[in-house]
């Protein structure tokens, strides 16, 4: 096994964790490099917030070994607190006080760091500094959630599922601001059940499954690993005139065709050149086209690929 | 550079919490005053009441005016019969055979009984009767003797316990709840400081609170305080930490604010019953009596009474420190094991 030059920020090894009844975590592996943000993605029950909370130290693991940023919660958990940052999935901060009291409490708990009102201004909160965490937004309380992680300047970012519950603008800021942070070339791990998320925000995925990995890499790898790159689907042909599916199947680079409710839905791997293909063949049977979509694959069909389930699948 | 300190951002957090929560102000503040005020004006020292009396003849009326106790009407047997009926008098007079007084009363009511007396002796005296021993009246309306002077000790004790049993189990069960205990555990904030800021915050709205309990009630009902002020600053202090504990305990593992409240409920119903807040405790059989003894409350009530009616010392008092601190000891000590991080 090559090692890397630099060491990891995150190493975690046979890692388990067992509720009364159900395993959460399974032998878990995983290596987050210093400087990328990698992402722990996986439907609801997966056992990605049982791993980063034992990552954050917050929770005992049965078995299994952690390291952060080349410590160990066992002798350095003092050390460890000041240089993480943490938002977890569920905490409500207190509504009674403002959003300067709030990061002002929370920057009295590091021995160094930014001023607060700086950093309500990296989470763009400052017109709201004077008011009441009662009277926030959704995603303003998140961004104040993540304000309260970068109080102290934390070299290794932990986010549990950031932007569930928020509407796609509120989501749309909240990456810009994570993203901002991925700049200054500090670690984060997050945990999504949103492939796009995932998608847009980390350099590395592990899909998480019942408390195992079972897919690890760069969100193009994985979609790469396990279908074409781009999936095509379309409506061609009438009850009288049918189209004959074989001739596509023959065509280069074009595989897995299926109907699939009136529509024909197939993974191609150039869609330059299986588009035309396509044409000419309906040409050539002179069958109308009433509808064609193009998509490219994500994490969601990789996912599916993987299990025959879907993300958000209760 | 004060604003760094994690102790005191802490502690200021539980205080703005705190004030920007109206009810909680009005129920640690507002409510004793109100409680002391109307009880207070209920049970004040009235002037001797004047019992209405209704005689038939104008000679009887004129020997009942000459009781001061009593105020007489003189009405028509029918008239008279009826007011007696509604309760506007509680007693007539009427003339008998032969120079005879028939008074008409409700012996169930003592009032009537009262006013059988007075018209008696009213109308015996004015035919003439001489007492064989004479009698006068020393009035006893002293400061300190009232039910005011009870009462005031016994609900800046209920007071103390209740601020502090609620304001721990509250604040840190509610913040149990929001998974607030858990974001703050992930913080390098040292846990001892988080119990800490609870009983800081505590300690200076005491001050606040039985400074605003205790000034009502000697400025407007000149309530006395006997004994020395630094030691019942020093019992409100000690009895707050017990309190403190034990709301520390009960919040220990409790997830819900139902829950929290109804063991509240549950662990101080029986110390306001039993305690003697309202009336004294020695009311309760004998055999109670030790187990009423050992109750925080009862101990801080007492501590309280005795400085500040008979100006105790606290060399006397030295059984219920010893309570109030024993409460606190275990509560606390037991509170730390059970207590649950998350």
């Amino acid at each position: 096994m090559p090692q890397n030059a630099t060491k990891a920020a995150l190493r975690v090894r046979h890692l388990r964790k067992a509720y009364k009844d159900v395993v959460a975590v399974n032998d878990l592996d995983l290596e987050v490099r210093p400087g990328e943000c990698f992402g722990l993605l996986g439907p609801n029950g997966a056992g990605k917030t049982t791993t980063i909370e034992i990552c954050e130290g917050l929770t005992p693991a049965d078995s299994g070994d952690v390291e952060v940023l080349g410590l160990h919660w066992a002798t350095d958990a003092k050390a460890l607190r000041q240089r993480l940052g943490i938002q977890l999935q569920e905490t409500q901060l207190s509504d009674k006080l403002t959003v300067l009291e709030t990061a002002n409490l929370f920057r009295s708990f590091f021995h160094q760091g930014p001023d607060a009102m700086e950093v309500i201004g990296l989470v763009q909160l400052e017109e709201k500094a004077k008011s009441r965490v009662g009277n926030l937004s959704g995603g303003q309380k998140q961004r104040l959630a993540l304000a309260c992680a970068l109080v102290g300047e934390p070299d290794f970012l932990f986010l549990d599922e950031p932007t569930t519950g928020l509407d796609p603008q509120a989501r749309r800021q909240l990456w810009d601001l994570i993203e901002k942070f991925k700049l200054s070339g500090r670690t984060i791990l997050l945990t999504t059940h949103y492939m796009d998320e995932a998608e847009h925000l980390c350099e590395r995925v592990a899909i998480m499954d019942h408390g195992k990995t079972i897919a690890l890499g760069t969100p193009r790898e994985l979609i790469a690993s396990v279908c074409a790159e781009h999936l095509v689907e379309f409506s061609a042909g009438t009850q009288a005139h049918p189209l004959d599916l074989t001739a596509l199947s023959a065509i280069d680079g074009i595989r897995d065709v299926q109907r699939e409710n009136g529509s024909v839905r197939m993974q191609v791997t150039e869609l330059h050149r299986a588009v035309p293909a396509l044409l000419a063949e309906l040409g050539r049977q002179s069958v109308p086209l009433t509808e064609l979509r193009t998509h490219s694959a994500t994490l969601e069909d990789v996912f599916v690929t993987l299990t025959g389930r879907h993300l958000r699948d209760e | 550079m004060n604003n760094d300190n994690a102790l005191f951002q802490l502690t200021l957090v539980r205080f703005r919490e705190f004030m920007r929560e109206p009810e909680a102000v009005f129920w640690v503040f507002g409510f004793p005053i109100i409680l002391a005020a109307g009880l207070g004006i209920a049970f004040r020292n009235q002037p001797a009441q004047v019992l209405p009396v209704a005689a038939v003849t104008p000679h009887l009326s004129a020997s009942l005016r000459a009781e001061k106790l009593l105020a007489v009407s003189e009405l028509t047997t029918a008239d008279a019969q009826r007011e007696l009926r509604n309760g506007k008098v509680v007693l007539v007079a009427e003339t008998g055979a032969d120079g005879a007084v028939v008074y008409k009363y409700d012996d169930t009511n003592p009032e009537g009984r009262s006013a059988r007396m007075l018209a008696d002796r009213a109308v015996q005296r004015a035919a003439g009767r001489q007492d064989p021993v004479a009698a006068t009246d020393t009035l006893m309306r002293e400061p300190g003797s009232r039910y005011i002077d009870f009462l005031v000790p016994g609900l800046l004790g209920m007071n103390l316990m209740g601020s502090a049993v609620w304001g721990m189990a509250f604040g840190i069960v509610d913040a149990r709840r929001k998974k607030l205990i858990k974001r703050l555990m992930a913080t390098p904030m040292p846990r001892e400081y988080y119990l800490l800021s609870f009983v800081l915050s505590r300690l200076v709205l005491l001050v606040v609170e039985v400074g605003a309990v205790l000034g009502f009630a000697v400025l407007v009902f000149g309530v006395p305080v006997h004994g020395s002020l630094f030691a019942l600053g020093f019992y409100c202090v000690l009895a707050s930490m017990s309190f403190c504990a034990l709301g520390l305990l009960i919040a220990s593992r409790v997830q819900t604010i139902e829950a929290a409240s109804g063991i509240t409920n549950a662990v101080m119903m029986p110390m306001w019953i039993c305690s003697g807040v309202f009336f004294s405790a020695s009311r309760f059989p004998a055999v109670v009596q030790p187990f009423i003894k050992a109750l925080p409350l009862t101990a801080i009530i007492d501590a309280l009474r005795s400085n500040m009616l008979q100006g105790a010392t606290t060399a006397q008092l030295l059984p219920e420190m010893g309570v109030l601190s024993a409460w606190l000891a275990v509560c606390f000590f037991i509170a730390l094991r059970l207590f649950r991080w998350r």
